[in-house]
């Protein structure tokens, strides 16, 4: 990688995920007839946490502070294997989707245990939703990644990435468009959208992520409100990259291409959150076996046309 | 290296009978067997390790032929690689038993469970280095046994004494599979030994069949499922430190057998690695199915085997798969991520099942609905369980996302290159594996969780206390193992490779296989690297600030007792609702009813189907079938001794006919 990329996908990964929060906002704001809150506000709050002291039950152990910790560095890690301006990435190599998708499930891990430390029974609870929908999100993520990385022939993100066929993408391949509509199901999931989960709401018992997070305050609020938001830019940059043509090569072109798909993806979020209502619970795994099946359905197209 | 392992092994063999002459003072058999045991397995891992890496090939023909067979042993790659496997796991399981069992000094006698353990471990190697049929099987079956003693340890308890039984019979209906195996491939070579066996070309009828006697005989030893239902009776009622010996390596010598097995039986079709592909999907998920509704924490990683086994299964299927295909790269990744999940499994099972025994010690129970917040009573137990838990979730940067990873890439390359059919079972691996993985994080979130997090659920558990020294170091020992082979993949995998190049039967380790290992290790470094950064980030930031204790925020309810916290039951629910009918739990609750309810009641009673449904059923039925046979079996001696007068008859009649020909 130039000395340029790598200092744009540094800049990118570590300075733009609050800002994606921010257009969500105030795309739901626009919808709801509101002007909304700045759209650089998710920044000032992050900020603020930051500058917070805190306060820790008496229950919890080094579990509970480790938690925020993990889940971001897990999440960073994550964006510096996965390509995001160019098709190369500071971390990547031969088989990183895997290492991609497991670094996301180690963070889980150590939030949905922080949330266990508690011992309170609200954190359980969406500690045990975080674990149950996150299950079944797995095979719809590896299924859309198998897709991407089948043409490719290796689970590599740069070389599956560099085998997208942008000139007939849509026309003769539809098995993208399986694995884009599945990954937007995911993306969803992962990152505690409207229809899995509502992110604005404020009672504890409908809550999935942000009801695991209650005891959290101060700068490690702070760690996990950046964490969810790198999260949310990560699976997002993902998408971008199926859905439009990123330069191989990467450059400003990259940064232009990647900067404008990830806003536009979070216009869709915001407009999916203004026009649907939320699922109810037991309708969630149903939603992400079907996003499953969807995936599934693109990769016996792909067995179906022969060797793509 | 081939004399220091059969040393290692007398030593281990003649401390055992040492320990059990010592039979007066269990105090003295558990010092004599656990020193032998030790020092043994690490004289002859270390051996084994030094043949591994020089690649050394040693056969050896004892002139001494015992009936049928010969003393015939060597040590390949193979074998090599599941000794270290054997006495690595032996050693740490030695080490915690020797503190584990001093609870028991004075209110049982040891020296008949020192002894055994050192005999089991001896018949593993001894199972692991054999190159003659009836020597294979002798060492089998001396495994068998000597784990059923060992499994009926509190033998005055009705269900170890159940536990042990369907051992015993599971085990034994396995080894008749083995013995068939054996005696066809001796049929169409002519011999008992190993090299006849590879040298004599099956006809591909015969290489069927023996490699489905193989699947099913060492299958059941393994714990495929459904011929698992075995597993998760035998290794609770075990003492921990040997169901840590038991999950750990001795199911993994039905791997061990299946892998030799293959090796008789020429260029295999592909279609066995669809088998085993689909073996690994049920095993896989179904294990980790029942793990998640389970409330017995050893239970729980008992299926947790069953999960492990899937998983190692899929890897040998990618890698033969692979192999049928003539594709070196995909048959190296599948045996080399199979193998290194026989190690990591070993490492990280041995670890969580030494972490049960302490707290299930400490506490009383094994039951985790009535545990919580064991950190702040047993924090080393903690933590090495804590690491163990995210090493069998496949988690970066521990050991079980190395091999995971390994057949992961398989399955990749193979869904992507191999003709549809064979690619479409490599792919189905990857869905497979994803959802035993979130499955698994699930329910060790959920045994770490409710058992050493939140707040103690019932008084026994205020009082718990840390394991003793010698049981600490073991555990430390096994979590560092887990942690080195998680950063550095590229060493470990240098075990696995000389073994996975010769099943895979190719000249060397495909360089594009191996080389992505070092990039693993640079995520985990800068994995680490992150956490530290931002571990001292907060440290500077809450740095002269007020930071306070409280209660946990009970959304404004101020008087929280612990019964209010989240149980292991209603965690799992979400998760088990969908699959309630592969679980087979049948509920009896009564609910709250009325203003002022006086009466509730929840109650769960978990089944195997595969047991209940399946294997009951089935073995009913032939004992129904064989019932018809009581008619000749009348009891009275006049009529044996005529059934005795008409077989000579016959017997007589053929050898004229015979004759006349």
């Amino acid at each position: 990688m130039k000395a340029l990329d790598i200092a744009l996908h540094l800049v990118f990964l570590f300075g733009m995920p609050p800002l994606l929060l921010g257009v969500i906002h105030k795309t739901k704001a626009w919808f709801a007839g509101r002007s909304g809150p700045p759209l650089f506000q998710p920044y000032l709050d992050i900020w603020k946490l930051l500058g917070k002291g805190a306060v820790y039950s008496r229950t919890t152990t080094w579990v509970f502070r480790a938690g925020p910790i993990v889940s971001l560095a897990t999440v960073m890690c994550a964006g510096l294997i996965l390509p995001l301006i160019s098709s190369a990435s500071p971390l990547g190599f031969a088989g990183d989707v895997i290492a991609f998708a497991y670094l996301l499930a180690l963070g889980r891990f150590f939030i949905m245990a922080a949330a266990l430390d508690t011992g309170s029974s609200f954190e359980g609870m969406g500690a045990s939703r975080e674990a149950a929908f996150s299950a079944f999100a797995e095979p719809a993520l590896f299924l859309s990644l198998a897709i991407i990385c089948i043409p490719a022939g290796t689970g590599t993100f740069a070389a599956a990435f560099n085998a997208l066929p942008w000139a007939t993408w849509g026309v003769s391949h539809p098995t993208y468009i399986a694995a884009a509509l599945a990954l937007f199901a995911v993306l969803l999931a992962e990152n505690s959208r409207i229809p899995i989960d509502d992110p604005n709401t404020h009672l504890e018992l409908t809550m999935i992520h942000e009801v695991m997070v209650l005891d959290h305050g101060g700068p490690d609020l702070a760690f996990v409100l950046y964490g969810s938001a790198v999260k949310l830019f990560i699976t997002s940059a993902l998408l971008v990259h199926i859905l439009l043509p990123v330069p191989p090569a990467g450059g400003w072109t990259g940064a232009v291409v990647l900067g404008g798909g990830l806003v536009g993806l979070a216009v869709l979020v915001g407009v999916v959150e203004s026009a649907m209502a939320r699922l109810r619970l037991p309708r969630v795994p149903q939603f992400l076996v079907g996003a499953s099946v969807l995936a599934g359905i693109g990769v016996a197209a792909i067995f179906y046309r022969g060797a793509p | 290296m081939l004399t220091a392992v059969l040393l290692s092994m007398a030593l281990l063999c003649g401390s055992g009978v040492a320990a059990a002459c010592a039979s007066r003072s269990s105090r003295l058999a558990l010092a004599i067997g656990s020193a032998g045991s030790i020092i043994s397995s690490v004289a002859g891992g270390a051996a084994a390790l030094i043949a591994l890496l020089r690649g050394e090939s040693i056969q050896l023909r004892a002139g001494w032929a015992i009936p049928v067979g010969e003393l015939h042993v060597a040590l390949d790659a193979l074998s090599a690689f599941f000794l270290v496997c054997v006495f690595l796991v032996s050693a740490l399981a030695t080490l915690y038993g020797s503190g584990y069992l001093k609870a028991y000094i004075g209110k049982r006698r040891l020296a008949p469970a020192v002894a055994f353990f050192n005999l089991l471990v001896c018949a593993m190697a001894a199972l692991v280095i054999a190159r003659d049929g009836i020597l294979f099987l002798i060492s089998w079956e001396v495994m068998s046994l000597a784990s059923f003693f060992l499994v009926t340890f509190e033998s005055e308890r009705e269900d170890v004494r159940r536990a042990g039984m369907t051992y015993l019979i599971a085990s034994h209906l396995g080894t008749a599979f083995i013995f068939l195996m054996f005696a066809l491939l001796s049929r169409s070579s002519g011999a008992y030994d190993f090299n006849a066996f590879s040298s004599a070309q099956l006809p591909a009828g015969m290489a069927n069949l023996c490699f489905m006697l193989a699947v099913v005989g060492f299958g059941s030893k393994a714990g495929f499922w459904p011929m698992h239902i075995w597993l998760p009776d035998a290794h609770p009622a075990a003492p921990s430190h040997v169901s840590a010996l038991m999950s750990g390596v001795m199911i993994k010598m039905g791997i061990y057998g299946l892998l030799r097995a293959l090796t008789f039986m020429g260029s295999p079709p592909a279609w066995w690695g669809t088998v085993l592909v689909a073996i690994g999907v049920i095993s896989g998920v179904a294990g980790v199915l029942h793990a998640l509704a389970q409330h017995d924490l050893k239970r729980l990683l008992a299926y947790h085997s069953i999960e492990n086994i899937g998983i190692i299964a899929l890897g040998i299927g990618v890698g033969l798969l692979g192999q049928s295909n003539g594709d070196r790269s995909i048959a190296f990744l599948g045996y080399t991520g199979a193998l290194l999940h026989v190690l990591n499994h070993g490492l990280f099972k041995g670890l969580l099942f030494k972490g049960a025994g302490t707290v299930s010690h400490a506490t009383g129970t094994r039951d985790i609905e009535r545990m919580g917040g064991l950190y702040r009573s047993m924090p080393t137990t903690a933590m090495t369980f804590l690491v163990g838990s995210v090493a069998i979730c496949g988690l970066p940067p521990l050991n079980g996302f190395v091999s995971e990873w390994l057949i992961y890439v398989g399955a990749f390359q193979g869904a992507a290159s191999l003709p549809t059919a064979w690619a479409v079972s490599a792919l189905i691996a990857i869905p497979a594996l994803a959802l035993i993985g979130g499955l698994a994080s699930a329910c060790f979130v959920k045994a770490f969780g409710v058992v050493f997090l939140g707040q103690p659920r019932a008084e026994t558990v205020s009082s718990a206390q840390e394991a003793g020294k010698a049981m600490r170091v073991a555990m430390i020992l096994g979590a560092l193992l887990c942690v080195l082979i998680g950063v550095w993949p590229g060493g470990a995998v240098g075990l696995t490779a000389p073994a996975a190049v010769s099943l895979a039967r190719i000249q060397a380790a495909p360089s594009d296989a191996i080389g992505p290992l070092v990039a693993i290790t640079r995520v985990a470094t800068c994995l680490v690297i992150l956490v530290a950064a931002l571990a001292l980030l907060r440290l500077a930031l809450l740095r002269g600030r007020k930071v306070a204790q409280a209660v946990t925020w009970g959304c404004a309810y101020s008087a929280p007792t612990p019964r209010m916290q989240y149980t292991a039951g209603s965690f799992a629910e979400p998760l088990l609702a969908p699959f309630a009918r592969v679980i087979h739990a049948q509920v009896h609750r009564i609910d709250p009813a009325g203003f002022f309810p006086t009466k509730a009641r929840f109650e769960e009673h978990l089944g195997d189907p595969a047991g209940e449904r399946f294997l009951i059923p089935a073995t009913r039925r032939v004992v129904q079938a064989l019932a018809q046979l009581r008619v000749i079996q009348q009891g009275r001696l006049q009529l044996y001794l005529v059934y005795i007068a008409i077989t000579l008859v016959v017997l007589l009649i053929w050898q004229i006919i015979e004759a006349g020909r």
